[in-house]
C-alpha cells in the first residue's frame, strides 16, 4: 500500500516546487522564516528518500512534466548519479540550515532563508534537468542567488569578493549559453537524449563545445580560472562558505559530467585527458601550496578546495581514457570533498566566532576548549587528506587504481603528492589547536548545534568510507557512465 | 555464523567503545574513567585468551565486511596474529595501571587515555587484519591516534615533534598505499596467504614486484625505525612515559616490524623474496641499523633517548631474524616481538619512575639512585641486563636463536653482528648500572617527592616489577610448553615453513 503511494506520487517535481514555495513563504512571513527554512530542507530529505526508493524499484526513470513528451514538453530524468546530486544537496542543506538558525542575526536571517530556498529549488532542478537549457536557467539562477548570498556579511572584503564571484558566474553563464544556442542551431534540439542521436563532430560542434567547458570550468574554478574562489569562498559567511565549496562547485561539475558522457562522445580524444589531467594536476600543487602558505584558516580552506577540484578532473581525465573505475573515483571524491569541506567551513565559522579572527598561529588550546569543534576538523582532514578509512580514501583509491592501470605515472605521483601536502596543511592547523597562543584573548560562547552539525557532517565523510559499496552500486541504477570511455 | 566468527570484531570494539566513551567524559569522573579502561582490558584479555585456546586446537576466527568490488575488510585470528595481539593486550593492561598512577591529577586525562585506548584498537587491529588493505587501514589510525599523544603536553616544542612524527609516519604511510594499490592492479588481491601469492605474476613482473617490495618495506621501515628512516622515535620521546613505553617501545615500532614479516612470508612468501633477491638487502639494512642505533645510544645522556635508540638497535633484531631465511632465524625474531617487548617496556617504566619520583632525567643525574629507589632498578637493572643477551634473561634466548639461524643457513657475518651489537649494549647500559648501583647518591634529588610507604607510588612500582618478572622467566621457562617461545615454533611451523 504505503509503496504503491511511494513509486507513483511525483516526488521530483515536489523536490523542485517545494523549496521555490517554501522561498515565497519565507519572504513573506519573516518571523517564521526559521521554521518554514528547516522544514522544507527536511521535507526535501524525505522526498530524496521516497525517490531513493522508487529508484531501486524501477530503476532509472522519466517524468514528464504535465504528461507532455520531448521536443514539446521538458523531462526530468533520475538516475544514481542525480539521486546521489540530489541526496548530498539536501542533507548537507539541512545541516547548513540547522547551523545557520544560531549563526545570523536577525537582519541577515531576513535575506539568508528565502534566497537559500530559491537556491536549494534551483539545485534540485538541475540535478534532475536532462536538457541543456535547462542547465542554463538553473545555472543562472543558482549563480545569482550564491553571489547574493556571499555578500551577505557586509564586509568590504564580501562584497568585493561577492562581485567579482558575480562577474565570473555571469560571464560563465553567459559562454555557456552561447554554446547552447549554437547547439539549437545546429541540431535543433536542447534535449540531450535527443541531441546525442544527432550529434556530430563538426565545426559547430566544437565551438559550442569550446564555450560551454569555458564558461563550466570558470565556475568549477579549475586553475588558472580559480582566482575567484579564494576570496569569495573566504569573505563569504561560514554556512554559506560550506555551501558555496560543497555544492555550488559541485552542480557545474555535474553539468560537465552530463554532457561529456552523452552528448560530446564523438569529440572526445586524447588530447582532452591530456588537458584536464594537467590542469588538473596544477590545481593540486598550486592549491595545496597555496593552502600550505596561508595564515588564515578560512583561506586555507579555500585554496584546499581549488586543490581538491584538481583531483576531481583528474579523475575525469582517466574516466574520459577510458578507466571506468576512475567514474567511481570522481563521484566519491565529489561526494567526500563535499561532505568534508563544508565541515570544515563551518568549524572555521566556530573558531572565527570564538575568537574573533581565524588566524591559525593565534589559536588558543582549541582542542581543550573547543573538543567536538576540533574533532569535526580533524575526521574531515582525514578525509580531505584521503587517510583510510574515509570517502576521500576510497576516492583516492579508485584515482590510483586507474592511473597505476593506465600506467600514468605523472599523475600518481601528482596525487600522492597532493595527500601529503594536504597532510601538511590539516596538520598545521591542528597541531596548533594544542597549543597557547602568546597573546590573551577574549572567547564567545558557542551554541552546541553549531558544534554538532559539523560534526555530523564529518563523521558522514568518514562513514561514506565504510559504506562504499551499496553507495555505489545505489549510484550505478541507470548506468549512467554508460561506455563512455570504454568505445575508444 | 557462530559467535566465533565475531570474536576479532568484539576484540576490536572492546578497546574502541570504551575510547569513544571516555573522550566525552570529564576530567573529574576519575572513577568511572578507570572502570571503563579495566572493564575493557579486561573482556579484550578475556576473548583473547579464548582465541589462543581455540587457535591451539585448529579452530579458525574470521570475519569479513565487503569495502568495494573484491576488496574486503577481513579480521583473522591466526597464531601470528594473536602472538602480537597477545602482547599487546597484556602490556596494555599493565601500562594502564602504570598510566593511571604517573597522570593522576594532570590536566586532560580522559583526552589520553581515549587516544591511548584508540592506539591498542589500532594495534590489535593491525594484529588482527587478514590481508594489506586491513592492515592499512588500521596502521593509519595508529599514526593518527599517536599524535595527539605525542603532543599532550601542548608546548611548542612537543608540537614541533609532533609535526616530525607526522612528516616521517605520513609519508611512509604515502609509499605503502602506492606499494599496496600497485600490487592490487597487477594481483587482484591483497590477502594475507601462506607462502605468500605473488609468485604468480613473478614472471611477467618481477622489477615492479622488487619497486613494491621497497615500497611496503619503506612504509613499514618508518614506525619500525629502520635506519635511516628512524629520526621521528628519539623526537618523540618528549611524549609522557607511558607513551614512550607502551607505544615507543611496543606498539608502534612493532608495528612496522609486524608489518614486515606478513609482507616477507605472507604477502611474497620467502622463496619468492629471496629469489627476487631482497632478503639479504634486508638483512644487511637491519644490521646497520642494530649498529647504528647502539652507537647512538652511546651518547646520550638523556635517559629517554638513550632507550629510544637502543629501540631502534634492538627492533631491527626482529627483521633481521625473518631476513637471515630458515626456521630457526625466524622463530628467534619473531620471538624478540615479545622479549624485546618486555624487557624495554620495563626499563621505560624505570625511566618514567626515575623522573617522576625524583625528577632525574639524565644519565649523568643516575648516581647512587638504587639506594633511593631500590626495586626500581632491579627490574631496571633485569631489562637492561636481558637487553644485552645475558643468560637466563629472554634477551639471550633471542640472540641464542638468530645466532644459530644464521649458521645455519651459512651466513657467519650475522654473528659479528650479534656480538658486536652486545658488546654496544653493555657500553651502554653497564655505565648506568654501575652509577646507579656503585657511586654515592647526591646530596639532594633534582625534584623529590616523598611517599609514606615505599619508593614511589605502588601503581607505579608493581609494573615494572611484573615485567621485569616476565622478561626474567621468558628466558628461565624458555623451553616449558607455556613459553612465547613455544608458541613462536608453532608459529614458524604453521604459518611460514
Amino acid at each position: 500500500m504505503y509503496l504503491t503511494i511511494i513509486l507513483t506520487t511525483p516526488w521530483e517535481i515536489f523536490l523542485i516546487l517545494l523549496p521555490l514555495f517554501g522561498g515565497v513563504l519565507a519572504f513573506l512571513i519573516p518571523k517564521l522564516n526559521k521554521t518554514i527554512g528547516i522544514v522544507t530542507l527536511m521535507l526535501t530529505l524525505s522526498f530524496v528518500v521516497c525517490i531513493a526508493v522508487k529508484l531501486l524499484n524501477t530503476g532509472a526513470y522519466y517524468h514528464l512534466i504535465g504528461g507532455w513528451n520531448t521536443p514539446l514538453g521538458i523531462n526530468l530524468y533520475i538516475d544514481g548519479l542525480s539521486l546521489v546530486m540530489l541526496g548530498l544537496t539536501a542533507l548537507m542543506g539541512t545541516g547548513a540550515s540547522i547551523y545557520a538558525i544560531k549563526y545570523f542575526t536577525q537582519k541577515q536571517s531576513l535575506w539568508f532563508w528565502p534566497i537559500w530556498l530559491f537556491l536549494t529549488a534551483g539545485l534540485n532542478a538541475l540535478f534532475l534537468s536532462q536538457d541543456i537549457f535547462n542547465f542554463y536557467v538553473t545555472l543562472e539562477l543558482i549563480g545569482l542567488a550564491s553571489a547574493a548570498l556571499t555578500a551577505l556579511s557586509n564586509t568590504k572584503e564580501a562584497l568585493i569578493g561577492a562581485m567579482r564571484y558575480l562577474l565570473v558566474t555571469l560571464l560563465g553563464s553567459l559562454a555557456y549559453l552561447l554554446g547552447v544556442a549554437l547547439l539549437y542551431h545546429g541540431f535543433g534540439s536542447v534535449d540531450i537524449a535527443i541531441l546525442s542521436k544527432k550529434i556530430e563532430s563538426i565545426p559547430v560542434t566544437w565551438a559550442a563545445m569550446a564555450l560551454m567547458s569555458a564558461g563550466l570550468l570558470l565556475k568549477s574554478a579549475l586553475f588558472p580560472l580559480h582566482f575567484w574562489l579564494p576570496p569569495a569562498h573566504s569573505s563569504a559567511p561560514a554556512p554559506i562558505s560550506a555551501i558555496l565549496s560543497a555544492l555550488i562547485i559541485k552542480a557545474s561539475i555535474y553539468i560537465q559530467l552530463r554532457l561529456w558522457i552523452s552528448l560530446f562522445i564523438p569529440l572526445n580524444n586524447f588530447y582532452f585527458e591530456i588537458l584536464f589531467a594537467l590542469l588538473g594536476s596544477l590545481a593540486i600543487l598550486w592549491g595545496s601550496i597555496q593552502a600550505l602558505v596561508q595564515t588564515r584558516l578560512k583561506l586555507l580552506i579555500a585554496y584546499s578546495t581549488v586543490a581538491q577540484v584538481g583531483y576531481i578532473f583528474i579523475a575525469f581525465a582517466l574516466a574520459l581514457g577510458g578507466m571506468s573505475v576512475a567514474w567511481s573515483a570522481l563521484v566519491y571524491l565529489i561526494l567526500s570533498h563535499a561532505l568534508a569541506k563544508s565541515a570544515m567551513f563551518l568549524v572555521a565559522g566556530n573558531l572565527l566566532h570564538f575568537h574573533e579572527h581565524d588566524r591559525i598561529i593565534d589559536l588558543d588550546r582549541i582542542a581543550q576548549r573547543l573538543p567536538l569543534s576540533t574533532t569535526a576538523f580533524a575526521l574531515a582532514g582525514v578525509s580531505i587528506i584521503g587517510l583510510p578509512l574515509s570517502g576521500g580514501f576510497i576516492g583516492k583509491w579508485f584515482l590510483l587504481e586507474a592511473s597505476l592501470s593506465n600506467n600514468s605515472w605523472g599523475i600518481t605521483l601528482v596525487v600522492l603528492l597532493g595527500g601529503l601536502l594536504a597532510a601538511g596543511y590539516i596538520f598545521k592547523v591542528l597541531g596548533f589547536t594544542f597549543t597557547k597562543a602568546s597573546l590573551a584573548q577574549k572567547t564567545k560562547e558557542i551554541p552546541l548545534s553549531m558544534e554538532l552539525v559539523p560534526l555530523f557532517l564529518a563523521v558522514m565523510a568518514i562513514l561514506t568510507g565504510f559504506f562504499a559499496a551499496p553507495l555505489l552500486s545505489l549510484i550505478q541504477i541507470g548506468n549512467p557512465f554508460g561506455t563512455v570511455g570504454l568505445s575508444q | 555464523m557462530s559467535i566465533s566468527t565475531y570474536i576479532p570484531l568484539l576484540v576490536i570494539l572492546s578497546s574502541f567503545l570504551p575510547a569513544l566513551i571516555i573522550f566525552r567524559l570529564s576530567e573529574k569522573q576519575h572513577f568511572l574513567r578507570t572502570l571503563l579502561n579495566l572493564s575493557g582490558i579486561c573482556i579484550t584479555l578475556l576473548l583473547v585468551i579464548w582465541m589462543f585456546i581455540g587457535v591451539y586446537y585448529s579452530q579458525n576466527y574470521e570475519i569479513r565486511f565487503v569495502l568495494i568490488q573484491n576488496l574486503d575488510i577481513s579480521l583473522r585470528a591466526g597464531p601470528f596474529a594473536l602472538f602480537f595481539t597477545g602482547l599487546s593486550s597484556v602490556l596494555w593492561f599493565i601500562t594502564t595501571v602504570y598510566a593511571i598512577g604517573y597522570l593522576e591529577g594532570s590536566a586532560h586525562s580522559s583526552r589520553f587515555f581515549g587516544f591511548f585506548n584508540l592506539c591498542i584498537t589500532a594495534t590489535i587491529g593491525i594484529a588482527l587484519s587478514g590481508n594489506l588493505i586491513t592492515f592499512l587501514l588500521f596502521y593509519e589510525i595508529l599514526t593518527l591516534s599517536a599524535y595527539p599523544l605525542i603532543i599532550h603536553r601542548g608546548t611548542e616544542e612537543s608540537r614541533l615533534a609532533g609535526s616530525i612524527y607526522l612528516l616521517y609516519t605520513l609519508v611512509g604511510g604515502t609509499l605503502l598505499l602506492l606499494g599496496t594499490v600497485w600490487l592490487y592492479t597487477l594481483t587482484g588481491t591483497l590477502e594475507f596467504t601462506p607462502k605468500g601469492f605473488v609468485h604468480t605474476i613473478l614472471q611477467e613482473h618481477s622489477s615492479a614486484l622488487v619497486i613494491i617490495f621497497i615500497l611496503l618495506i619503506a612504509g613499514f621501515g618508518v614506525k619500525a625505525a629502520l635506519f635511516p628512516l628512524h629520526g621521528w622515535l628519539p623526537k618523540a620521546m618528549i611524549a609522557p612515559a607511558p607513551v614512550s613505553a607502551l607505544l615507543h617501545a611496543v606498539a608502534v615500532v612493532k608495528a612496522g616490524a609486524f608489518g614486515i614479516v606478513r609482507v616477507v612470508y605472507e604477502v611474497y612468501g620467502l622463496e619468492t623474496a629471496a629469489f627476487l633477491g631482497l632478503t639479504t638487502p634486508l638483512a644487511v639494512l637491519a644490521s646497520i641499523t642494530i649498529i647504528y642505533g647502539s652507537l647512538r645510544a652511546l651518547f646520550q645522556d638523556n635517559l629517554k633517548r638513550r632507550l629510544a635508540f637502543s629501540t631502534i638497535s634492538q627492533v631491527s633484531y626482529i627483521i633481521l631474524g625473518i631476513a637471515i631465511v630458515g626456521p630457526v632465524a625466524t622463530t628467534g625474531g619473531i620471538i624478540h616481538l615479545v622479549h624485546q617487548g618486555v624487557m624495554k617496556i620495563t626499563l621505560f617504566f624505570g625511566a618514567g619512575n626515575f623522573a617522576e619520583t625524583l625528577g632525574v632525567h639524565h644519565v649523568s643525574q643516575m648516581n647512587g639512585i638504587a639506594k633511593r629507589m631500590p626495586w626500581t632498578m632491579v627490574s631496571f637493572t633485569i631489562g637492561a641486563l636481558g637487553m644485552i643477551g645475558i643468560p637466563p634473561i629472554a634477551g639471550f634466548i633471542t640472540k641464542w636463536y638468530l645466532g644459530l639461524g644464521a649458521l645455519e643457513s651459512g651466513q657467519e657475518w650475522v654473528v659479528l653482528v650479534l656480538a658486536g651489537s652486545s658488546l654496544l649494549n653493555a657500553g651502554y647500559f653497564l655505565p648506568i648500572l654501575y652509577r646507579a648501583w656503585f657511586l654515592a647518591p647526591p646530596e639532594s634529588w633534582p625534584e623529590e617527592h616523598s611517599f609514606s610507604k615505599g619508593e614511589t607510588k605502588s601503581s607505579l612500582l608493581w609494573p615494572p616489577l611484573i615485567t621485569a618478572f616476565f622478561a626474567l622467566s621468558f628466558g628461565l621457562f624458555a623451553a616449558s610448553p607455556w613459553s612465547p617461545l613455544a608458541w613462536a615454533h608453532l608459529i614458524t611451523q604453521q604459518e611460514f615453513f
